[in-house]
């Protein structure tokens, strides 16, 4: 009987973990909400296939966890953890119709109910529903497991394509349509508010072709790249760098206005992560309140542009200079202070001077100078030759150009005495010192470097915006920008953009299920930092340091998705 | 003599002080202002000072256990202002339904011991279940990585609770047996912030002996003092973090309870900005230091009641009550400059932070 039990222990376990995660999804409403979407139409909704995906990655993961060697018994167990899983929601349906849930849970509503069990709430069938689509779930994830790798990869990355395809649908649609000859995809492609079957159908082959062939070819290709000449490979680098840049150039043009908006926010944010990652990255100096300097070069600009105010009338690239000039004082100046303070100490005086800022520039004491809670507006926007940047397809190509400049900026400290020096003093500053390094110039170099970058991208979201508010300038956007260059990679500068579009540019896209945004992205994050520590697109150094014990790189183990 | 004091200053140590003196200077400057003008008479300070004393008292027990789960584990817990809301969002249903049971009204004081229990139970919950997910696989990690953790399970928290409870603010039930005034020493004092005033030194009290007399607070102590050699000496670690843990959550869970009675409404942003003040009065005190995060919570809750008026108003600062966390941040880095560890900061503040 024990030995009974030991067998299907590790499914249950991994049941109950995931039985909490489906119950969280379901209260939270996101299965209700998210069915208002398809994902293929009329057939899969967007809710139920979040739930599928959950079950199917439970059942895995048990079956992956158990210690026992034969296929047959981790295959049980796959079944076995998704059908606990599943049996949370069957209870929380029993549960829903005895007593009345919604007194507290806003979410448990009829709706879920009805979601959960396809329809049939209020009978018996509803249960066995529930419960045969964990059994569904549970032989998916055994067959998953049991057949070979590349086959399993393959199959993961066509389903999820089309689940991707599903989600993004509302950006892709419009792409394509702008175009004329591509409208007909879109027309075979989707239908109502999903794919249609035989859209899917073909994004899965489509996927699975290109997967099985990369399968089998990729390695040639790899090898076939390592006896080209140093020439020829330095070629293909500059090759591919065109094409990155024309792609760049051409890119709002394709995607519409919408997008176009998403990509110079994202630009924004790659400009503040790559000047806070001179503080933190390099420097190891954790700053959490980074906004400030953000704040005083959209202010700067303001105050020196616009003819609301009255004292200057500049137009914006006559203001630029003061900002980013402004913004390098106060760096200083907001660095002496706390030259002697230590990690956690640095980062709450840091933080509070990130408040300090912005309570200031609310206040009705200093409202005649910075406009109180009703902000500075009809700031100048800038134009190049009687040419005015107004729309966000023009500022796409403002912001281009000062990421440019500052990836550019960045690269050349990186390797520059000063940017070893900052990583010296990263790594402990007592050695540092020893070593003969400025520890005050290095900390003051570091502060004011990266508050130039942010006064600058505070001067561009200025002019894009054409008004400045206080509460654009919160301390969330401090630990947003915290957020995305650990999860890009800390100090790698290809990681600040990877981070910047994962974090800033994936929630802009989402926007339609805003109520879940923040929840999913502190999900996300905590199980990033627990799978993927060293970030999406790690420094080369960084990610040794990481895995300093591990000489081949382990798939990270799925214990913790939710 | 003269000459090694010499050496030893920088000119950037005299920066700092000519920047922590001016500040001081204005902080005077602006207190006799003040006081000379008489605007305020001395009722108004006491109202302040006692309003302060009981935004103080909440704010220490929220830094208690910021500070001890700094002490174990070297790292800002973000989300334990999560844990602190999590507790009162929940008890507010309790609460609700004794109170439209009279039950609230006719038993008071057990109807706020369940609000209580219910309260410090799910904040210890979250509390605990927050270290075993999301922390504990991040033994040994460099520091920023369970930084980001915590602002991650912050989030999380704080939607999650929006998610099962909605997103508006609750309005508490109002406790009759509370309302009122009472004469103490002449000085007539509102019931509740006698209570919460009360409570909070109460439980401060409980906590600190709890620290400093049992075996298990001595086991705890010395995790916070070395991992490795409490580990040789039979402690078991991983149980010491899970049981600051649930301590520093049960405190959260009592002082989110207080809050509310205080404040009168919950909604699931409550715990963000008491949580930033917390870690701040954590840091003020010298974090990892029990009694200095005692002290700094009721230091800033002082400093945040009595300042503006105080420090302001002589000053001719029109509505200074909006600078008020200006001021809680400015004593915080004037402090930190001439004491970089906090008040009460030792010596693990100087290598290890």
């Amino acid at each position: 009987m024990t030995h009974a039990r030991s067998i299907w222990n590790n499914g249950v376990k991994t049941g109950i973990i995931g039985g909490v995660a489906v119950l969280i999804i379901s209260l939270v409403g996101m299965v209700v909400s998210f069915n208002r979407r398809d994902i293929i139409f009329e057939f899969i909704a967007m809710g139920h296939t979040l739930l599928l995906m959950t079950g199917i990655l439970i059942g895995y993961t048990a079956a992956k966890k158990t210690t026992a060697t034969t296929t047959m018994v981790k295959c049980f167990n796959a079944v076995v953890a998704s059908l606990v899983t599943f049996s949370f929601l069957a209870l929380l349906v029993i549960i829903g119709n005895a007593v009345n849930l919604r007194a507290i849970l806003v979410n448990a509503s009829p709706m879920l109910y009805k979601a959960l069990t396809l329809g049939h709430h209020d009978s018996a069938a509803g249960i066995f529903i529930i419960l045969g689509i964990g059994l569904l779930c549970g032989i998916c994830a055994a067959v998953l497991y049991s057949v070979p790798t590349a086959v399993r990869r393959i199959t993961i990355t066509a389903l999820c394509s089309v689940v991707i395809a599903g989600v993004l649908q509302d950006l892709l649609r419009p792409v394509l349509l702008a175009w004329g000859p591509m409208s007909v995809i879109s027309d075979f492609l989707f239908a109502g508010n999903g794919l249609t079957a035989a859209g899917a159908l073909t994004v899965i082959l489509v996927i699975a072709g290109i997967m099985t062939v990369w399968n089998f070819k990729g390695d040639d290709v790899k090898e076939n790249y390592q006896h080209f000449s140093g020439g020829t490979q330095r070629g293909i680098k500059i090759g591919a760098f065109v094409l990155l840049a024309c792609v760049l150039l051409i890119l709002p043009q394709i995607v519409g206005l919408f997008l176009s908006e998403v990509l110079t926010i994202v630009g924004l944010y790659v400009l503040l992560g790559l000047g806070l990652n001179i503080v933190v990255g390099y420097a190891g100096l954790l700053d959490l309140g980074y906004v400030a300097f953000f704040a005083i070069g959209s202010y700067v600009t303001a105050i020196l542009t616009s003819p609301e105010l009255g004292f200057f009338a500049l137009n914006f690239w006559q203001a630029l200079p003061f900002a980013v000039l402004v913004g390098i004082c106060f760096g200083v100046l907001l660095g002496i202070p706390v030259l002697k303070m230590r990690g956690d100490y640095l980062a709450i005086a840091t933080l509070g001077f990130g408040e300090i800022i912005r309570i200031l520039v609310l206040s009705d004491a200093l409202r005649p100078w910075l406009g109180g809670a009703q902000g500075i507006n009809k700031i100048g926007k800038p134009s190049l030759m009687g040419y005015e940047f107004s729309q966000p397809q023009e500022i796409y190509y403002f912001i281009l150009a000062g990421c440019l400049l500052v990836v550019f900026i960045s690269m050349r400290l990186k390797d520059s005495r000063l940017g070893r020096a900052w990583m010296a003093m990263r790594e402990d500053e007592d050695v540092a010192q020893a070593m003969g390094i400025n520890l005050v110039a290095t900390k003051l170099l570091a502060f004011a470097s990266g508050a130039g970058f942010s006064a600058l991208s505070g001067a561009i979201f200025s002019a894009k915006i054409g008004s400045v508010y206080p509460h654009s300038f919160s301390v969330f956007i401090s630990i947003n920008i915290i957020c995305l260059i650990i999860v890009g990679g800390m100090g790698s500068i290809p990681g600040v953009i990877v981070g910047a579009a994962a974090l800033v540019g994936l929630p802009e896209l989402l926007r339609e299920f805003a109520d879940y945004r923040m929840f999913v992205y502190g999900a996300a994050l905590v199980a990033m930092m627990l799978l993927r520590p060293e970030g999406l697109w790690p420094d080369v150094r960084h990610k040794m340091e990481l895995h300093k014990d591990e000489s081949v790189a382990e798939e990270p183990q799925v214990s913790t998705a939710t | 003599m003269f000459q090694r004091w010499k050496d030893s200053i920088t000119p950037t140590d005299i920066v700092m002080w000519m920047i922590g003196g001016s500040m001081l200077l204005m902080i005077v400057w602006g207190s006799v202002a003040t006081l000379v003008e008489g605007k305020y008479t001395g009722r108004h300070w006491v109202d302040f000072v006692i309003f302060g004393l009981a935004q103080g008292s909440i704010y220490a027990l929220i830094a208690t256990g910021y500070t001890m789960v700094y002490g174990v584990l070297r790292m800002i817990n973000f989300a334990h202002g999560e844990v602190f809301m999590s507790g009162p969002f929940t008890a507010y249903y309790a609460a609700a339904a004794m109170y439209r049971t009279d039950f609230l009204d006719n038993h008071p004081f057990m109807a706020l011991m369940v609000i209580f229990l219910v309260a410090m139970s799910v904040s210890t919950t979250i509390a605990f279940f927050l270290e075993k997910v999301a922390y504990r696989p991040l033994r040994g990690a460099p520091r920023l990585i369970p930084l980001i953790t915590a602002i991650g399970a912050s989030f999380f928290l704080q939607y999650l609770f929006r998610g099962l409870y909605g997103s508006g603010v609750q309005a508490y039930p109002v406790i009759k047996v509370l309302e009122g005034q009472w004469m103490i020493f002449g000085i007539r004092i509102l019931k509740f912030q006698v209570v919460v005033i009360l409570a909070a030194i109460l439980l401060m009290v409980g906590l600190y002996s709890f620290i400093m007399l049992t075996r298990v607070g001595k086991a705890i102590r010395a995790v916070s003092e070395d991992k490795e050699a409490s580990a040789l000496m039979g402690i078991n670690v991983d149980g010491m973090i899970s049981t600051t843990f649930v301590i520093g959550g049960m405190a959260a869970g009592a002082a989110g309870v207080l809050y509310a009675l205080m404040f009168k409404q919950v909604h699931f942003f409550m715990g963000f900005i008491p949580g930033i003040k917390a870690f701040t009065a954590a840091v003020l005190g010298g974090i990892g230091n029990i009694p200095g995060a005692m002290l700094g919570g009721i230091f800033l809750g002082l400093i945040e009641s009595v300042g503006p008026s105080l420090f302001l108003d002589g000053l001719g600062i029109p509505a200074p009550y909006q600078l008020k966390d200006a001021i809680a941040f400015t004593m915080l880095v004037l402090v930190l400059i001439f004491r970089p560890t906090g008040i009460m900061g030792e010596r693990l503040a100087v290598k290890k932070a």
